[in-house]
């Protein structure tokens, strides 16, 4: 399938007065047209600031995308004047964030936030803006469009608003939605709803979706291809199944181990990852994660593992990705 | 455990809120926050209570702490009813009931260290008066917590989500509860630590005796975590039993709707799940639908339903659902 957005070497640093805080540190990945890619990991690993990254909305003068190239139809982002990213925004690549109440401007009609994208975009005239504006609204499963594009976002509830998200997302065709914890602030009965949505849609109008997400679920049941996210790297990628089935990183395996589910028996203890997250700033040496690592040897600690092939496109950053499977974790303190 | 007397009964707890009719409001409206739960729970056990936002869980957690006065209906906390307390009653049956909330950075201090914040309520209560002492206990408290005595001169801010978690859980162990609601107290932390604070909440309940009431909208962590499990929707119980019979034998549409959204972290499981998807959306308490709440969106509903308000009714021996169609 044909590469649509082709991420290499992304790294994108905030400097802060606690130091430099290295959130994406050289991470490449690919979305290709039509498929729903997700990006997993836990708060702070760099996979929202990997999005804000594509969108080049990385907040300045603390954030800066220091190196890399992002690929897109063709062209690197960014190379492009902010005028000619401007016209990538909201028009080749759509954007749906978690808090759909703080991304909808309160004091305009959401009429109005859905016809100023097309109206900027594509040149529609008002009766034209109008008329596409109440088609999304019914695409996305809001119905009496005419009259809900002259109410304010408070008047609608946390899933509708998420829809009208969705509706301005899609407003201009784009080929590329990057969608960040689209559902994490919703329900579970209403997050249900917005990911069928959000997948029908998807196929309809051929739309790939980035998905990035910490939930686990959420993920298996929607994307095609996975990457793994820790401490602003990529440490695993491959297809859902395949990850789920043959994990070969020790964080995946921790990760998909420490939740439990509701199709197996229940255990009698949970097995969490011990310890937490690195700090950032202060990165330790070797494989960011051997601290918490149940398989660490003294390798880990000294050389940082490139992310490389394990069979095919399924691609791991550890030392031991092959014999993983083989391996029993050293009991550690929880 | 089912014949003695449990340590908590609630019995048709209701709390409404007046809303509006104020110097700027509009009209003045109800919202049926609780609307006639009862439950018990057994000494030693750990009730999960789950449901989506504004299906008054939490406001259920607060009126059993008292931290909201019930509208009617009646608590009664080992053996004592909560209504007929004195104010300096009730401050010593406050002692035996603890909270741990969801959010551990906004129920903590910021401008005291974690020890201070332990140590506040041991002096307070008078529950080790003397300064020595009570610096010991803090770091007992600290370990049993999980967390390095060291840890005692640090601020909240220079804690992670997980470790202040922790300190939150040694501040309701410090004292000595029989009961604790957990309000939420894994949903804002990340999976990996999750599994950690799970862990140690059911160390402590073998450790100590505790009894719990778990209110969560994680359906997964619930069954992990519960004994047994009442599932609310817009204020009511929905269906109230053992852990297994829930989960293996759901009863209610609304429970079957819930089970069926959990999307579960295996593609090939996945891949073969029916998917029932709930329509529309929980209405609003200020103005429940007629009848069984549930009935807008239940797949199984019948005209009787619009009308009907379905008692909670034991369906199997010891399996309690409120509808109709059953």
């Amino acid at each position: 399938m044909e590469v649509l957005l082709d991420v290499r070497r992304l790294r994108t640093h905030f400097h802060t007065s606690a130091g430099v805080i290295r959130a994406v540190d050289g991470v490449s990945w690919d979305v290709r047209k039509g498929e729903t890619v997700a990006l997993v990991g836990e708060s702070g690993c760099g996979k929202s600031v990997s999005a804000l990254s594509v969108m080049r909305l990385v907040s300045a003068p603390a954030g800066r995308i220091v190196d890399g190239e992002i690929g897109f139809k063709g062209r690197n982002l960014l190379a492009l004047t902010e005028e000619e990213m401007r016209q990538v925004r909201g028009r080749e690549i759509g954007m749906v964030f978690q808090e759909p109440m703080t991304s909808l401007n309160p004091v305009l009609t959401i009429g109005r936030q859905l016809t100023e994208t097309v109206e900027t975009h594509l040149g529609m005239t008002a009766s034209q803006s109008h008329a596409r504006a109440v088609e999304l609204l019914s695409l996305v499963g809001i119905p009496d469009g005419a009259r809900r594009l002259r109410q304010f976002p408070h008047q609608f509830s946390g899933g509708m608003r998420q829809r009208i998200m969705i509706a301005m997302a899609l407003a201009c065709n784009p080929s590329l939605v990057l969608a960040d914890e689209p559902t994490t602030a919703l329900d579970v009965t209403i997050q249900a709803q917005i990911l069928e949505l959000m997948k029908s849609l998807s196929r309809r109008l051929g739309a790939a979706i980035m998905m990035i997400t910490h939930n686990l679920g959420v993920v298996a049941r929607y994307a095609d291809r996975v990457n793994v996210m820790y401490a602003g790297k990529i440490v695993e990628r491959a297809t859902a199944r395949e990850i789920y089935a043959n994990p070969r990183h020790p964080y995946t395996l921790g990760l998909l181990r420490s939740v439990p589910r509701l199709d197996e028996p229940r255990r009698s203890r949970l097995q969490p990852i011990p310890g937490q997250p690195p700090d950032l700033s202060r990165l330790p040496g070797g494989c960011s994660f051997a601290p918490r690592c149940a398989y660490a040897i003294d390798r880990c600690r000294e050389e940082e593992p490139p992310l490389a092939p394990v069979v095919g496109e399924h691609l791991s950053a550890c030392w031991l990705a092959n014999e993983l499977p083989t391996l029993t974790p050293a009991p550690v303190a929880t | 455990m089912s014949t003695s007397e449990p340590i908590l009964r609630v019995a048709n707890l209701v709390k409404h809120f007046q809303v509006g009719g104020g110097l700027f409001g509009g009209p003045a409206a109800t919202v049926k926050a609780v609307d006639g739960v009862s439950f018990e729970i057994q000494r030693g056990e750990t009730l999960g209570l789950v449901g989506e936002s504004g299906c008054g869980k939490t406001t259920t957690g607060r009126c059993i702490l008292r931290l909201e006065t019930p509208t009617s209906g009646e608590v009664v906390f080992e053996g004592r009813d909560m209504a007929k307390l004195s104010d300096a009653e009730l401050r010593g049956v406050r002692r035996r009931m603890q909270v741990i909330f969801q959010d551990p950075y906004s129920s903590l201090n910021p401008r005291m260290t974690v020890g201070q914040i332990i140590a506040e309520p041991l002096a307070v209560h008078r529950i080790v008066p003397d300064r020595a002492a009570r610096a010991a206990r803090v770091q007992d408290l600290l370990r049993h917590a999980g967390l390095l005595p060291a840890m005692a001169r640090r601020y909240p801010h220079e804690l992670s989500g997980g470790q202040r978690q922790r300190v939150g859980i040694a501040r309701a162990l410090a004292m000595e509860p029989s009961l604790i609601v957990c309000d939420e107290p894994v949903s804002a932390l990340d999976v990996s630590i999750q599994a950690q604070i799970i862990n140690l909440l059911e160390e402590l309940q073998a450790e100590f005796g505790l009894t719990y009431l778990f209110v969560a909208h994680d359906l997964s962590v619930v069954r992990h975590i519960s004994d047994r499990v009442a599932v609310m929707y817009l204020g009511k119980v929905m269906e109230i039993t053992d852990r297994k019979s829930l989960y293996q034998d759901p009863q209610h549409p609304y429970t079957k709707a819930l089970l069926s959204a959990v999307p579960i972290p295996d593609p090939a499981v996945e891949a073969g799940r029916e998917h029932v998807v709930l329509g529309g959306e929980v209405p609003s308490p200020l103005n429940p639908p007629s009848g069984c709440v549930f009935h807008p969106r239940c797949p199984i509903a019948v005209a009787e339903c619009r009308t009907i308000v379905p008692e909670l009714r034991e369906i199997k021996p010891g399996h309690q659902a409120a509808c109709i169609r059953l």
